[in-house]
């Protein structure tokens, strides 16, 4: 449904979108994920036709960003960061004013307005200025406005940004609950929000796509490996890994940097396989002395720490 | 750019206005300080006319216009609204266009109670209707025409104040510049003479139509559109 294709935005000599490659179904729930600055605002500006994108195309179904523009803002809801809505407005007024523009036919604004007040659970705070609500109402507000034209495609910028966290499950809910017919992108750097609501994650780095998937694999990908970490005394370096390298299960051997005598190893294993028996063979085979030996799990979180580590 | 995209945005640009106190204000400060310049003089000159009245209002649109237009495009490029806009399906043009509409509205309202000036005079002697007609014409191109200037001004800048200079200068410029021509150059006199806004009004406030008065304004609203549409458009 939305196809993106080596899409680029340069701002002077600063990339922050750097040859992204996207194809997005229908009816998928996408998370994009990535730490502060990654790229994430920028490209789901560019794909709701807020920015004008340096190179690359995106599309809508068959149609291009830069010349149907237009049409395609209508069919898409878009709630940008910290949803910054007119702090004048009463929100019965701003919410009839968006129909109004949606193009929403003036005897059906009322009934549209009332049924979404009843989805983002609005209705308390219906006759009330937007400044004076809260950070999780306001969010709300911006929420039905994203949503007023019941639109194909929900693109949701750090929804649950600065929320508590009952907030952030009733925003959550919602947008579980959208996701079931509509296409829904929204961003996060929070990982258990995309673990918990998305059918597929990519998580950006520095302006690129370091990773793409479903939850599920990922958190396969994720959880098909293991680390074993080893510290040992009276063993060399080389020695090590000529040793635990043609172990059957280890897929890598990292060394750390030897002190005192010491030699710290992190192998990197298959789940399916648990290479400790043997590891641990080969040490008391040489007369090693054992210092540490424990296993870790690799979560999505470490994933996501080692695709988006500095450098 | 259709109507039915313009609508929304002028409906609630124009409503915007009344919900705040500064509309109030504004409005207070244009009539109290248009009717204190008129009718303080007004009693001298023994003469049942708005001709000193229509004399002064370029002077006082120049600053309470730009007053009124610094915020349209400048808050919401502050609060952040304006990706929020620009993201329901309006094009710039429609944006544009239904702030200025708003604003012309808005000044409309403002002038309205002027209204009542001429009324008073004519009861007080014999009152020439046609420039009187004539001036409240002309006045309305006026406001459209520093409201497209104002709109332009408040589209270059985030900080509403920087906007209101930007906009107040353009106009003030504008309007004297016909009275200053004697510090100008001969060979530019006739371009001075033309870009004067004022020079402008006071012939249609003669109640003299003139197409070329009229295709002035319209120029200098077309133009100031034209340039706000585009520094929105970098806007990014």
């Amino acid at each position: 449904m939305i196809h993106i294709e080596h899409l680029t935005k340069r701002y002077g000599e600063t990339v922050a979108v750097n040859d992204v490659s996207l194809d997005i179904e229908k009816g998928e729930v996408l998370g994009l994920l990535g730490p502060n600055g990654a790229g994430k605002t920028t490209t789901l500006r560019i794909l709701t036709g807020y920015l004008p994108p340096t190179g690359g195309t995106v599309r809508v179904g068959d149609r291009d960003i830069r010349t149907d523009t237009l049409s395609i803002k209508e069919q898409i809801g878009y709630l940008p960061e910290s949803a910054p809505l007119y702090q004048n407005m009463l929100v019965y007024d701003y919410l009839m004013d968006v129909a109004a523009i949606r193009g929403i036919a003036p005897e059906n604004r009322m009934a549209r307005v009332r049924e979404l007040a009843k989805t983002c659970a609005l209705e308390k705070v219906m006759h009330k200025a937007i400044h004076e609500l809260s950070k999780g109402y306001r969010q709300r507000v911006g929420l039905a406005h994203a949503m007023m034209s019941d639109p194909e495609i929900l693109v949701l910028d750090e929804p649950t940004s600065g929320l508590d966290p009952n907030q952030i499950i009733e925003i959550r809910e919602i947008i579980k609950a959208v996701g079931k017919e509509k296409t829904v992108i929204f961003s996060t750097h929070i990982l258990s929000e995309a673990e918990a609501t998305c059918d597929r994650i990519v998580i950006i780095h520095k302006g690129k796509i370091v990773a793409d998937g479903a939850t599920e694999e990922l958190k396969q990908q994720a959880s098909g490996r293991y680390t074993l970490s080893i510290k040992l005394t009276g063993a060399d370096t080389a020695a090590c890994t000529a040793l635990f390298s043609p172990v059957i299960g280890v897929n890598e051997v990292k060394t750390g940097a030897p002190e005192d005598g010491q030699v710290s190893l992190m192998l990197s294993c298959d789940a399916d396989t648990d290479v400790r028996p043997d590891v641990y063979r080969i040490i008391r085979d040489n007369d090693w002395g054992l210092l540490e030996f424990h296993r870790e799990s690799r979560s999505l979180e470490t994933v996501f720490r080692e695709l988006t580590k500095e450098n | 750019m259709t109507a039915k995209r313009i609508y929304p945005i002028f409906k609630r640009e124009f409503g915007a206005y009344f919900v705040s106190p500064v509309a109030y204000i504004v409005i207070s400060i244009f009539l109290i300080l248009a009717g204190w310049f008129f009718f303080s003089t007004f009693f001298l000159y023994n003469q049942a006319e708005l001709r000193n009245f229509f004399a002064l209002l370029p002077l006082l649109f120049a600053f309470i216009i730009p007053a009124i237009t610094m915020g349209l495009v400048a808050d919401e490029l502050n609060v952040g609204t304006y990706e929020t806009l620009l993201t329901l399906p309006v094009s710039i043009r429609d944006v544009v266009v239904g702030k200025f509409l708003a604003a012309l509205a808005f000044s409309a309202v403002m002038l309205a109670p002027t209204l009542v000036y001429a009324v008073s005079i004519s009861f007080l002697g014999e009152l020439d209707w046609g420039p009187v007609i004539g001036g409240f014409i002309g006045a309305l191109f006026l406001a459209g025409a520093f409201a497209a200037i104002g709109i332009f001004a408040s589209s270059l800048t985030k900080n509403q104040i920087i906007a209101f200079i930007i906009g107040t200068a353009i106009c003030f410029i504008l309007t004297l510049i016909g009275k200053m021509l004697f510090f100008l150059p001969d060979s530019m006199l006739g371009f001075f003479q033309y870009i004067s806004a004022d020079r402008h009004f006071q012939n249609i406030a003669k109640g003299v139509l003139d197409s070329r008065d009229f295709l002035y304004f319209i120029s200098v609203i077309f133009l100031s559109l034209y340039l706000a549409a585009l520094s929105m458009r970098e806007k990014f």
